[in-house]
């Protein structure tokens, strides 16, 4: 009895969580004609590929698309290597200030975005760099969550593994590239899937530093195509268009879910 | 969290004075960092000065910024529109972290029944979370379409009078709610859900022994054991909150008379639409200030009950 309760109750969830894609992907396929006919329909009639087709050549949505791509591969390449380089010193080498450092780090993930919206602006600005891909990849090449994993990462190697790094005569770039880094690929599958998805799906900042087609990325780029649909919505171009900027980060979580559940559990603390 | 709580308990693992150092160790020790540092430090670290700073001028960003001291936080103050956005935000922030607890709590507590597909089930939930909330409110514009969107298509089956969700000043804020909810239910559903797999199953069978119903074990055992995971999923659904945004431009921009402006949506129109990057600064460092004091009040007593666990 309790288990046919749960059950219910979780196909109801389950349901609520995925009739709105199931909804998106039906308009999609959809004619306008069909979505404006009165009562609603639900099914395709006829079932038409057309405005993925429309999507793709009346709208930048492939410049978008590349644009996404780019910024989420070089952020997620620097996170990757800052975070992993900087979290390795951290736990494993010794040097003056490192707690005060790794303070100042940490402090950093307690300040929520927009409050450092308007100075970062400003500084980019000063730099030259609104509405290019500098603004959107630079600032966030590196971050404190990146170095807090890795840190984490580092720590918890056996101390045999450094001994033996120090009796062979290693440096310690050789033990951070030929013994301690091939150690961390669950960490680095964790920061890369958080990261690609953070970078893909990053909305405000994107806004406030582009303004030509040339340099969206796909949710800004979304923004303005439907911005630009005030008169008349047409609902299934717009679909398409949605599905098209949402594929990839389910295809990458659905590839590393479990590396992100992990992460979110160790990253919890930073919400 | 056993998890979490796991990173956390890690002991500092600081190599003991007699050792030799690597050689070269404190150099190569800065040049690892140096990335890191240039980045957090220019991108990071330096706004969150500046915009303190910023705070007390007046600044167009096109002129130079004057300094006005605290004119900034006393317009604020002064500024009816101010308590409309708090009110706003609140009003948000309670809607959507108790409809997000309880579901959430639910959902968790049906899949922690050792049922099958469970995997499963918490695959779907998630997938509103990774995707990006603007598109998920392209598509709850559409749901929210009032005469052929699925919403009001489904209240005619059942009689009910069409809504007008996101033009109607009464239904625009809880509109959102719902949005937002949807999008973050399977964040909180896995972290609930990590809770309850750690409460050890003995308590509840000692206590079916007992003769204890369901509805007594909810309340005598797993809520209590359940606390430290219930205060984090609160507080950080709290924070995530008070930080709403992208549904608020792509949905209402605020409206309508201003019923769904927020915090960081009255911000970032203060500095982005009217330019003023004072008063825009002053807001972000109120609303720093209240997130600060939540983060802090989570790390207190998260420390406090993990040090509790360990004693007992």
């Amino acid at each position: 009895m309790k288990r046919v309760f749960s059950y219910a109750a979780l196909l109801l969830g389950a349901l609520a969580c995925a009739a709105p894609f199931a909804l998106l992907i039906l308009t999609s396929l959809m004619t306008y004609q069909q979505t404006i006919a009165y009562p609603p329909e639900w099914l395709p009639r006829p079932l038409t590929l057309e405005n993925y087709y429309q999507a793709f050549t009346t709208s930048p949505l492939l410049r978008y698309f590349g644009n996404s791509v780019l910024v989420a591969a070089a952020t997620v390449s620097g996170q990757l290597a800052a975070g992993a380089m900087a979290g390795f010193a951290f736990a494993r080498l010794r040097f003056g200030g490192r707690s005060v450092l790794f303070f100042l780090i940490l402090a950093t993930m307690m300040v929520p975005v927009q409050v450092n919206l308007v100075p970062l602006f400003a500084l980019v600005a000063r730099f030259g760099w609104v509405d290019s891909y500098w603004a959107l990849i630079v600032p966030d090449l590196a971050g404190a969550f990146g170095v807090f994993l890795f840190r984490q990462w580092f720590l918890n190697l056996p101390q045999e593994l450094e001994d033996a790094a120090r009796i062979d005569g290693c440096n310690p770039w050789q033990f951070f590239w030929r013994i301690a880094l091939p150690t961390a690929l669950p960490a680095i599958a964790t920061l890369g899937i958080f990261q690609f998805l953070a970078s893909w799906n990053t909305f405000m900042w994107p806004l406030i530093v582009t303004n030509s087609d040339a340099i969206r990325t796909l949710p800004v780029g979304l923004a303005a195509f439907r911005a630009s649909m005030h008169e008349t919505t047409n609902w299934p171009l717009l679909m398409a268009a949605t599905s098209v900027a949402i594929v990839p980060a389910i295809f990458v979580f659905l590839a590393l879910q479990r590396f992100f559940l992990r992460g979110l559990m160790e990253g919890a603390v930073k919400g | 969290m056993a998890a979490g709580k796991a990173a956390f308990a890690v002991p500092v693992s600081t190599p003991g004075p007699k050792r030799h150092p690597l050689a070269g160790e404190a150099r190569w020790a800065w040049l690892l960092l140096l990335p890191a540092l240039l980045i957090i430090g220019l991108f990071s670290l330096l706004p969150t000065l500046g915009s303190f700073a910023i705070s007390f001028t007046s600044w167009d960003l096109l002129g130079p910024p004057r300094w006005i001291g605290l004119a900034n936080y006393t317009a604020l103050l002064a500024d009816p529109l101010f308590y409309k956005v708090v009110l706003n935000t609140l009003e948000f922030v309670a809607l959507y972290v108790i409809i997000d607890i309880v579901c959430a709590l639910g959902l968790a507590l049906a899949l922690n029944q050792q049922l099958r597909g469970i995997g499963l089930f918490r695959t779907a939930y998630f997938l509103p979370v990774v995707t990006s909330m603007v598109a998920v409110s392209i598509v709850w514009e559409w749901i929210y379409d009032p005469r052929y969107g699925a919403l009001n298509v489904i209240l005619g089956w059942c009689h009910l009078p069409a809504i007008h969700w996101l033009s109607d000043p009464h239904w625009a804020l809880p509109s959102l709610v719902i949005v937002s909810v949807w999008k973050s239910l399977g964040y909180n559903v896995v972290l609930f859900l990590a809770g309850l797999q750690a409460i050890p199953t003995e308590y509840h069978e000692a206590a079916a022994v007992d003769g204890a119903t369901g509805w007594l074990r909810f309340f005598r055992i797993t809520l209590p054991l359940l606390g430290p995971t219930l205060l984090l999923v609160g507080i950080l659904s709290t924070i995530r909150a008070f930080q709403t945004f992208d549904a608020v431009y792509m949905l209402t921009h605020g409206g309508p008379r201003r019923a769904t402006t927020v915090v960081v949506y009255w911000l970032f129109q203060n500095a982005f639409t009217y330019f003023k990057l004072g008063k825009a600064s002053a807001l972000a460092y109120l609303l720093f200030t209240v997130l600060l004091f939540l983060t802090w009040l989570q790390w207190t007593l998260r420390k406090r009950w993990i040090h509790q666990e360990q004693v007992s």
